[in-house]
């Protein structure tokens, strides 16, 4: 049994349509990844299934029940961190964790209990007794992914789990959540972040307009939508159009950018001794392996949505 | 449910309390001296039979619970959809968005007893209180406070900014708190403002304020009174639920 199940699923407000029918299956233990551009309907995607929005058409089951009926019996069992952080900033560090779990119907002891456990595993114990307010951005983020923990939940949701943090602090993160999926809790985010996608995912789908457009393991994806290597190209020259034509024929796609050329290739190395061969001197090049990000530009585009 | 959502604000107001509770005296205190023995000294003449102070004390009862009240649910409410979005965060758990908005309902009402009985305390001390019935002034207290808090809750939710907020105090508190029989008898108006004075949920608490403290009857029907204010609170719960729905479940 899959602990999200989705078919045909579809959010409109209005005449926007968010989500676009889609088909998403999540297994227990997974960690799920839904990827795309701004405004790609994944957000959306993720407020329907932590039943706070009501599914415009199609079937939606989350542990095998209906979000539209029994939302609060859902809800639960989940763990959820939002986009914006939204702590109470006038609570300490701990009674923010504390009132949640009660919300959860957690007697008060164990909830202090849950609490400290949970500010020792994102290593805010130190912090516990100061307020909200004065955390850097980080610790905020920490502290919300603790609270999406107060209730033990079965599937955690997290919604651009990094997104504005510093180096540090993200790779904090994904430390954290790759323990929680080594204990076997099913975690489901979005991120544009395709380092993050590639160290956290088992399986993702990669989103654009509401629909799915590609879905399968990191790898699976990059084998599917990209060439094995990438060769960027840098030329002297005022714009990088003039070579474009002498390299026809070399690598299987070739995308041109304002300050250098992009050969998508099975051997980087043939590659480029084939443009050596072609008289054509590069300035620089760098030859590296395909990336998730190939793929995410290569399908959803390099224009700006928003 | 709605409980946990109540504890929840009551741990985040221990942070206060203090402060709040003095407060809550400190301003009687200053309008009881200010209007009660200063005005009071030009009316001799008193009001009704009744000294001055006597006679506006219960007013500004009321007067202080709707304030209570209709501060704890604008910018609160406010700032829980657009600057700390709490209310998003308690929308993820569990609960439903009656217990979210009973809950902070509830504590608006908690707020508006205590900082009314603050009140009353002070109103025995300068020996204004005319008979043991002035003990429901408590019960008429919460339910002014509900009266004007659920519809406050609605519009706050409704608000994208607080400058709407101005608005609100400019052109429903303050001149409720002037003109519905709280510092004069809404008798001296004219008729057409009279009948606004009368529409007011504060005219209605004042004025069974006033019996309450005075042990005298009412000038219109108390239970038309009270069934007049649960209108406003049935009306505000209705429209706040309807507009917290919209705001949290999209």
């Amino acid at each position: 049994m899959s602990l999200i199940h989705a078919r045909g699923l579809v959010k409109r407000f209005g005449d926007f349509t968010a989500v676009d029918g889609i088909d998403v299956d999540v297994a227990r233990g997974e960690a799920f990844g839904f990827l795309g551009p701004n405004g790609a309907g994944k957000s959306s995607t993720m407020r329907m299934i932590g039943c706070v929005s009501p599914p415009t058409g199609g079937v939606l089951r989350i542990l095998d029940r209906d979000p539209r009926r029994e939302g609060p019996a859902i809800r639960a069992r989940l763990g959820v961190c939002p986009q914006l952080d939204n702590l109470d900033l006038e609570l300490t560090v701990r009674e923010n964790l504390t009132t949640y779990a009660r919300f959860f119907g957690l007697p008060r002891k164990v909830a202090r209990r849950r609490a400290d456990e949970l500010l020792d595993f994102v290593q805010l114990t130190e912090r516990a007794d100061s307020r909200v307010e004065p955390l850097s951005g980080g610790m905020k983020r920490r502290l919300t992914i603790a609270r999406a923990l107060v209730n033990e939940p079965e599937i955690v949701l997290l919604d651009e789990p990094t997104t504005g943090l510093d180096p540090q602090a993200r790779h904090l993160v994904w430390e954290r959540l790759f323990r929680l999926k080594q204990q076997g809790v099913t975690l489901v985010l979005t991120t544009h972040y395709m380092d993050e996608a590639e160290q956290l995912c088992d399986r993702l789908v990669v989103m654009d307009g509401g629909r799915i457009v590609a879905e399968g393991s990191p790898r699976a994806l990059i084998e599917r939508h990209s060439t094995r290597e990438v060769v960027e190209l840098r030329f002297e020259a005022e714009s990088q159009e003039a070579f474009a034509g002498k390299l026809a024929g070399v690598g299987e796609r070739l995308e041109i950018l304002p300050d250098r050329i992009l050969l998508y290739v099975a051997d980087g190395d043939a590659a480029v001794a084939e443009v050596q061969a072609r008289a054509l001197p590069p300035a620089s090049v760098l030859v590296r392996r395909s990336s998730l990000e190939d793929v995410f530009l290569h399908l959803t585009g390099r224009t700006l949505v928003d | 449910m709605t409980w946990y959502v109540l504890e929840y604000h009551l741990v985040s107001y221990r942070r206060v309390w203090r402060a709040s509770l003095l407060s809550s005296f400190v301003l009687p205190l200053l309008t009881m001296l200010g209007f009660g023995v200063g005005v009071g000294a030009y009316v001799t003449g008193g009001v009704g039979g009744v000294p001055y102070l006597d006679w506006m004390v219960p007013g500004l009862l009321a007067s202080t619970a709707m304030q209570i009240a209709i501060g704890d649910s604008s910018w609160p409410v406010l700032g829980g959809f657009e600057w700390q979005r709490t209310y998003f965060g308690q929308a993820a758990a569990p609960l439903r968005v009656a217990d979210i908005l009973g809950g902070n309902l509830l504590f608006v009402v908690f707020r508006t007893l205590t900082g009314s009985a603050a009140f009353l305390l002070t109103a025995l001390a300068f020996g204004t209180l005319h008979s043991w019935w002035a003990l429901a002034a408590l019960p008429i207290a919460a339910l002014v406070g509900l009266s004007v808090a659920a519809p406050t809750f609605a519009y706050a939710a409704t608000i994208r900014s607080d400058s709407y907020l101005a608005i609100l105090f400019r052109l429903g508190v303050i001149p409720m708190s002037l003109f519905s029989g709280v510092f004069f008898p809404v008798e001296s108006l004219p008729p057409p403002a009279r009948w606004l004075a009368y529409a007011s949920p504060l005219w209605h608490g004042a004025d069974l304020t006033r019996s309450a403290t005075l042990g005298t009857a009412p000038s219109w029907s108390a239970p038309g009174h009270l069934l007049y204010l649960t209108l406003w609170a049935a009306t505000g719960w209705y429209l706040a639920h309807r507009q917290f729905t919209r705001r949290l479940v999209v």
